[in-house]
């Protein structure tokens, strides 16, 4: 009884806190040169071997640009084959790890991947319809982009008509089932349909998932709007933490609720559509990428985020090394990242210590 | 600084849960509200934080409608202590305590080294400073509910607002709690409600008291003139024994 309020404690620990990179920052910084090296070695490995020295003259010498009397198959191959293929492979998977991220603290879920609301299965009727109408390539990307974000509208739009106030994030994941749901039941009608000697084939194979048909124009389309997901995100990641403790309490925190979460589904949301667009169904990174990032860094997420971007860039890279060299015929991602991703998420559950287990 | 209820009749849809609250809390004063489950309490402080609007009547800080002012603005000013529960995600006690500076970080910005320090004081002043690197998921749950304040101070709000702070807590941490928060209104001036289920906690940190019945307020007023076996008889349907000695103030339920 009557302690008062003894400030001296901790006074002392409170002025000798010196500043020092931080152990998050250093974990950053290791993915960051991680990354890089795997970029480089990306550039080396293939059915066209480049050795490291010629990797090395070819950019110099287009930086530079100087001849270096390098032949011009090497140029082809690193500039307009794997350069494109290995950025388009950053920027998917740094926008799936984000947005995976992003929406696991916004729903309170750790068991939330970036297409609970319906856009990869929006993203991919598009996609199927367009191939059933014999769209060009990029009408095929439109497509998918547009269904992408009409599923998510749907979804919040009726989100939004059921619950007038009060945590509706159960709503939400709700109707993102149904909208998924519907749409994955339009994607089957539609290869009920198709011509099963053209079109059926490139439905399925579109729907597995590859970076293989990437080219440099996919990626300049892709790259900002994805880099600007990514960047809204970035933007509004410390005030993820809080809705990680629920509406009502970000709410008496000062939290625009609503607004942050439009800003997130949005951002996410262009995410995943655009990624979709260009390389078909890849699951899994979206769950198990954030997960790994916080057995790395922590729950904060004003680390979260930057450790979720540089490893999700690095895993699909990786992924994508083994999907163009494990096999005489190439192995489309999206099977890769489920058959690691199953597995490496039950390692996960197995063994984090702290949290939702 | 006044909060002040007139009037105010709120629920969900259709249906009114509390009808005609009127009620002012100002500066150093605690106002506990008593009542049965299910009597509107929670209904009450979801209207005060604008959870939800009321049907009608005005909730005033200082004599101006919060209703005009920003989620922002409000937050700078009423602290919220929900009861303690476990978020998704293992956060660090510290970095939970951080969030309450929210009302004062822009709308893209993490918080700075000032916060940090600010947080710092907090957690010695509520002697939780050696938790500050824990995991907030592997506290007990006393440590937790004085996080929870801690958080919430953190926004250094001039009224504060616990949901049941000693709900799930040991009869020891309870009684901490409890202390606690009558340090805070004693030395930081700070106007403060809260429910409770012990009427008994009524003479631990009360300075006012307020009983609840179908939603409405039945009674209200100094603790020693509205704390009595009627009353309560009235409001909870049982039969209780007051006990009033030196030092000793309580209700026994009679066997």
């Amino acid at each position: 009884m009557g302690k008062g309020l003894p400030l001296e404690s901790a006074a002392a620990n409170i002025g000798n806190k010196t500043r020092r990179i931080s152990k998050e920052s250093k974990v950053n910084i290791i993915l960051f040169i991680f990354l890089m090296v795997l970029i480089f070695i990306s550039l080396i490995i293939g059915k066209y071997y480049i050795s490291p020295i010629q990797v090395l003259n070819s950019i110099v010498s287009k930086i530079l640009r100087e001849d270096l009397n390098m032949p011009e198959e090497i140029y082809t191959v690193i500039f307009n084959i794997r350069l494109p293929r290995i950025f388009a492979g950053l920027l998917i998977g740094a926008g799936l790890g984000t947005a995976g991220a992003a929406y696991q603290g916004m729903f309170k879920n750790p068991m939330v991947s970036p297409d609970i609301l319906g856009a990869s299965s929006g993203a991919a009727f598009g996609a199927a319809l367009g191939i059933l109408y014999s769209f060009s390539i990029f009408g095929i990307q439109i497509m998918s982009f547009l269904f992408g974000i009409t599923a998510v509208v749907i979804t919040y739009m009726i989100s939004e008509k059921i619950c007038k106030h009060g945590d509706s994030t159960l709503i939400l994941i709700l109707s993102g089932m149904l909208i998924s749901t519907l749409f994955s039941s339009l994607v089957s009608l539609i290869k009920y349909v198709a011509d099963p000697y053209s079109k059926l084939p490139d439905i399925t194979f579109w729907l597995m998932g590859s970076l293989s048909s990437i080219n440099k124009s996919d990626l300049y389309i892709i790259a900002l709007p994805i880099l600007s997901g990514i960047i809204l995100i970035m933007l509004v990641r410390w005030k993820l933490n809080i809705m990680a403790f629920g509406e009502e309490e970000a709410m008496a925190m000062g939290v625009e609720t609503k607004n942050l979460r439009i800003v997130v589904i949005a951002a996410s949301t262009i995410i995943i559509s655009s990624s979709v667009s260009v390389s078909g169904l890849i699951g899994w990174v979206g769950l198990i990428i954030p997960h790994f990032a916080r057995i790395l860094v922590g729950s904060n997420y004003k680390y979260l985020i930057p450790t979720s971007i540089l490893a999700g860039s690095s895993y699909l890279i990786l992924v994508d090394n083994i999907a163009r060299n494990i096999a005489s015929t190439e192995i489309p991602i999206g099977i890769l990242t489920s058959i690691i991703g199953a597995p490496f998420f039950l390692y996960l559950m197995v063994n984090i210590k702290r949290g939702w287990v | 600084m006044i909060l002040e209820l007139k009037n105010i009749s709120s629920g969900y849809k259709g249906s009114e849960v509390i009808k005609n609250i009127n009620l002012k809390v100002e500066s150093g004063e605690a106002l506990c509200i008593l009542g049965a489950n299910g009597v509107g309490k929670t209904t009450l402080f979801k209207t005060i934080l604008g959870f939800i609007k009321p049907k009608s009547g005005e909730i005033l800080l200082d004599g101006q409608s919060i209703y005009n002012m920003q989620r922002k603005e409000i937050a700078k000013l009423i602290g919220y202590v929900p009861q303690a529960h476990v978020p998704p995600f293992p956060y660090v006690v510290k970095d939970v305590v951080l969030m309450g500076r929210c009302p004062y970080i822009g709308n893209f910005s993490s918080p700075s080294h000032k916060d940090e320090e600010l947080v710092d004081n907090l957690l010695s002043k509520l002697n939780i400073y050696n938790m500050k690197e824990k995991y907030y998921t592997e506290i007990s749950g006393g440590e937790r509910q004085l996080v929870l304040i801690a958080r919430a101070l953190a926004q250094e709000p001039k009224i504060l607002i616990l949901d049941e702070p000693t709900s799930n807590l040991d009869f020891g941490n309870q009684i901490r709690v409890l202390e606690h928060i009558r340090n805070l209104v004693t030395y930081s001036n700070i106007g403060l409600i809260m429910t409770t289920h012990h009427p008994n906690h009524v003479f631990l940190c009360g300075t006012k008291v307020a009983l609840m019945e179908k939603g409405e307020i039945f009674k209200s007023g100094d603790p020693s003139k509205i704390m009595t076996e009627k009353n309560l008889k009235e409001i909870y349907g049982v039969n209780t024994h007051f006990v009033n000695e030196e030092n000793i103030k309580g209700f026994l339920p009679v066997i």
